[in-house]
């Protein structure tokens, strides 16, 4: 599939968007006073500022942009407009969270709507997720890995960046540490967990049966072996444009090498040096917490660009595809 | 609404016979000429004169060649007698109108839809924001975007000519059934097993396509009757036929004797 980098943004952006929400959100959810007005006024405003960013991005893809309210219409049938409700409604507690760390709010409210954040969260993620698990056209999507992915990958860049913002606005409260030990082990846990998932999920996808073979595309098998000797059409078409694209595929495995350390061993030794320089040197820490998350994040962006280019349509054994 | 309709009597559809289409793309032609003036239209090409043009088609014919692969306990000469020479078929391809697709599901405005009275499917222009999912849903490639319109473009069963009652009732066919040349290609009701339709994929054993991806297509196909290798098994021309010449004149009978030589 053609990889559209208006698609890798939004998902990538919006992944890391939801995982810092719905951190802060089950945060605010055990613990109302967690933040101070600044620090949670922050979190909460680079989360939506990155759910924001990805959904604008999206829009970039369409071809009718001025009609994309439209898309929160079918959410009875359709993934793409679950996506695009559940998106909007997680601003809800978003604003409602802002106003009650402004003003100071009712704590009791301030854990409802923690938890209504961190639901809405994970929901939005499930449906970005599910756009792509309810295509059995392109097998790569259609796995029970890529859910498991959506979520973790989301998780680890929200936690990295939470992180990341803990550097830049280190005022002392011991709880908003850069180097709180808790969010070490987060982000050590979640980077081993999202290494061994996207090993699992390339391994999947690479030993896979196919779905469809060029004989069950057209239903010639009982005849023999079906090979394409004509194309309907010289040039190429929006299907072939799209669904054929195959210039990265030489380059997958070291890209592969490069996604999973970024996403992997990276953060995992940068999530211990940052933890470790904060008594010799908080500028340092800091730094490397906002270093880990800028490569953190561009691991995110090598690993959706796989996830794209790597996959292969069903529609392309029409064109002479090898199986998919 | 882009939730699919409860299942149709009705499913208007085409039949197409692999056996004979000749792979001319006259269907195809005249797919985008109707459609490109028809109610869906246009259907503009981009860089339609230049070195790469670039354009919506709801109709795709491709040519396979197909090697016959040994069966399983099939001695040499069976296999010799089935045939051994690859076969060339013609494939047209385009829209299934599928009885449960998820194209239609998948779309996130309600501009798919598959309709209730005859179950084609279809695409509203105006609600369509161009989001593309509906090409990534569809096995059989049937959609096209196009990057002019900023929309989604499909087969539309010739909607527009089929109901039109300003056309004589025989012209109330797709463009492609009409413009065939061989008659492979068929248009009917494949939800009456009465039907013409109905009888022909029942007698020949019409069939679906990648009918494991669960879609259901309406539009089925008809194998291509078997080959038969250097017509091993066709009567062969007499070569030993016995002709009395003993009562023919005797002119007759010194020619016979000259040619026989």
């Amino acid at each position: 599939m053609r990889p559209a980098f208006s698609v890798i943004f939004f998902t990538v952006m919006s992944g890391c968007g939801y995982g810092l929400l719905f951190l802060c959100g089950l945060a605010l959810t055990f613990d109302s006073a967690l933040f101070g007005r600044i620090e949670g006024l922050t979190l909460l405003g680079v989360g939506a500022v990155f759910v924001v960013a990805g959904l604008l991005a999206s829009t970039l893809h369409l071809g009718q942009p001025q009609r994309a309210w439209r898309a929160f219409s079918q959410w009875r049938s359709s993934w793409l407009s679950r996506e695009g409700v559940a998106s909007v409604a997680s601003f809800v507690p978003i604003l409602a969270l802002s106003w009650c760390l402004w003003h100071g709010g009712d704590p009791n409210g301030v854990h409802a709507l923690g938890a209504l954040l961190a639901l809405l969260a994970v929901i939005t993620v499930v449906c970005t997720a599910g756009i792509y698990t309810s295509l059995k056209t392109i097998p790569a999507w259609h796995n029970r890995f890529v859910l498991p992915g959506y979520l973790l990958l989301g998780l680890l860049g929200g936690a990295i960046w939470i992180r990341a913002l803990h550097g830049l606005l280190d005022d002392g409260n011991p709880r908003f540490a850069v180097g709180s030990p808790g969010l070490t082990w987060l982000i050590a846990t979640l980077a081993l967990a999202s290494w061994l998932l996207k090993r699992a999920y390339w391994n999947s996808i690479d030993t896979a049966p196919p779905a469809a073979t060029p004989e069950s595309a057209t239903g010639l098998g009982r005849f023999g072996a079906v090979r394409s000797v004509e194309a309907p059409h010289t040039e190429k078409n929006y299907l072939t444009h799209e669904m054929g694209f195959a210039l990265a595929r030489k380059h997958a495995v070291r890209l592969r090498a490069v996604a999973l350390i970024l996403i992997g061993p990276l953060p995992i030794v940068l999530a211990l040096a940052t933890a470790l320089l904060v008594p010799r040197s908080p500028t340092l820490a800091s730094c490397t917490a906002i270093a880990a998350a800028l490569l953190v994040t561009a691991g995110l962006f090598v690993e959706r660009w796989l996830f794209f280019a790597e996959a292969k349509h069903v529609v392309m054994l029409y064109y002479g595809g090898a199986r998919s | 609404m882009t939730s699919l309709p409860p299942p149709a009597a009705k499913k208007l559809g085409l039949v197409i016979d692999l056996d004979i289409c000749v792979g001319c793309h006259a269907c195809a032609v005249a797919c985008k000429e109707w459609n490109d003036g028809g109610e869906f239209g246009p259907l503009p090409d981009e860089n339609p004169y230049g070195a790469e043009p670039l354009g919506v088609w709801f109709n795709r014919v491709h040519s396979y060649e197909i090697t016959p692969s040994p069966l399983a306990g099939e001695d040499g000469a069976q296999r010799k007698e089935r045939g051994n020479t690859p076969m060339t078929v013609h494939f047209p391809r385009s829209c299934l109108h599928c009885e449960t697709p998820d194209c239609v599901s998948v779309c996130p405005t309600g501009a798919s839809y598959k309709r209730v009275e005859d179950g084609i499917v279809l695409v509203d222009e105006a609600k369509c924001i161009g989001c593309k999912l509906c090409s990534w849903a569809c096995p059989y490639g049937a959609r096209e975007y196009s990057e002019v319109r900023g929309t989604m473009q499909k087969c539309t069963l010739c909607v527009d000519r089929i109901y039109n009652e300003s056309f004589e009732e025989i012209d109330r066919q797709p463009a492609c059934v009409m413009a065939c040349p061989t008659r492979a290609r068929h248009f009917g009701d494949l939800g009456d097993a009465d039907s013409a339709v109905s009888k022909l994929v029942a007698e020949r054993g019409g069939y679906d396509l990648m009918p494991q991806m669960g879609y259901k297509p309406v539009n089925k196909y008809l194998p291509p009757r078997p080959r038969r290798d250097g017509c091993s098994s066709a009567p062969k021309p007499a070569q030993d036929e016995k002709t009395d010449f003993s009562t023919a004149s005797p002119l007759l009978r010194w020619i016979d004797k000259v040619l026989s030589r």
